[in-house]
């Protein structure tokens, strides 16, 4: 059976396709086979942080307009078995995405034997936003603990609840999962910043991740290798707990509560 | 934080930004479950007062409540001054 997960938030660079790429290389990594599609159609970027941004050749749309055939748009990861890409278009025209195509590939993909589809979603909830949410089974909603990204993770998932395949032929209704990413311990800690409890009380959502504010997210996008594959990484540590959160395993949740500093690190440190 | 913070810690901001969500997303979600039509409902209401009387945009106010098996649409309207006087 495949399943189909929209990675979505409504606001913009609060990390859709950095969880896209990491969410999607961590299922594959773990033997699933998975593809991962940009739906940001005119603004392609799942290419970059996969780091196949040169070996793109057909697209999206291409494949949607018959132009080329799925096997020949989908990017095979060459570090990871069973993983692949297709990326959005480069085209300017916003309709080059319509409901049947993107239905068609879903449904080939299916046929192809993917136990994973996952659809990294444009910020907005424009058509690009729409069809992402669409067909989806279940949806990670990533929010960052900050007022106007927790706010548009809440209007995404009025949507999801009424505009989409499932909503509309009264299926049950889409599983939402909560992925906290950018989140800063001690900035919690002395309450400048929203805590775990705080962003899940608003949006009363279960929470699957929580990415804490890492370098290792830049220098992973930089090399274009999906920040997972850093298995040294707090980031990618915590990614891959969220991954097995999503497989139905129970694992504590890391990173969350701020470590101590001494007292040299109080008095001189930043 | 370093030495010279202890002297100038600032007013935490975390719950006030809590608070500000928290009656935000509640009204947003009034509005999620309402039906399609009640904007331009809202929109005939207001030209038909505005027929008789000059209220603006947020005089009024609609509200959709769910009872037990009963739907209550609220309208308020707050008219100015002078026209009560008028």
């Amino acid at each position: 059976m495949s399943k189909i997960v929209v990675v979505t938030s409504g606001k913009g660079g609060v990390g859709k396709t950095t969880t896209s790429a990491a969410f999607a290389t961590g299922l594959a990594m773990k033997g699933y086979k998975t593809a991962v599609i940009d739906f940001d159609v005119g603004l392609r970027n799942l290419d970059l942080i996969m780091g196949c941004e040169r070996r793109v050749v057909y697209d999206f749309v291409n494949v949607i307009n018959g132009e080329a055939t799925l096997r020949q748009a989908l990017i095979k990861d060459k570090r990871i078995e069973n993983l692949y890409v297709l990326a959005a278009s480069q085209t300017r025209d916003k309709d080059a995405l319509s409901q049947e195509g993107v239905k068609k590939v879903l449904d080939d993909l299916k046929a192809d034997g993917f136990d994973f589809i996952i659809c990294d979603s444009p910020a907005g909830i424009e058509k690009g936003a729409h069809l992402a949410m669409f067909y989806a089974d279940e949806a990670l909603v990533v929010t960052n603990p900050e007022v106007s990204s927790v706010r548009d993770s809440d209007r995404i998932l009025g949507l999801l609840s009424s505009k989409t395949h499932r909503a509309a032929n009264d299926e049950p209704c889409i599983k939402e999962h909560l992925v906290l990413t950018r989140y800063a311990p001690h900035r919690v800690e002395t309450g400048e910043m929203l805590s775990v409890e705080d962003v899940q009380d608003i949006l009363a959502i279960p929470l699957l991740g929580v990415i804490p504010e890492s370098t290792a997210v830049l220098n992973a996008s930089n090399q274009g290798a999906p920040v997972i594959l850093d298995n040294e990484s707090d980031a990618g540590q915590a990614y891959d707990d969220l991954i097995e959160r999503f497989l139905g395993n129970s694992v504590d949740f890391r990173f969350i509560d701020n470590k101590k500093k001494g007292f040299f690190g109080r008095m001189f440190g930043s | 934080m370093s030495f010279m913070d202890y002297f100038r810690r600032k007013q935490p901001t975390a719950s006030v930004a809590k608070e500000r969500l928290q009656i935000i997303v509640a009204h947003q979600r009034q509005q999620r479950n309402a039906p399609d039509w009640l904007p331009s409902l809202q929109a005939d209401v207001l030209a038909a007062i505005r027929k008789y009387v000059a209220v603006d945009d947020n005089a009024i106010d609609f509200q959709m409540e769910q009872g037990d098996g009963c739907e209550v649409l609220e309208l308020n309207v707050t008219l100015p001054e002078k026209a009560l006087a008028g």
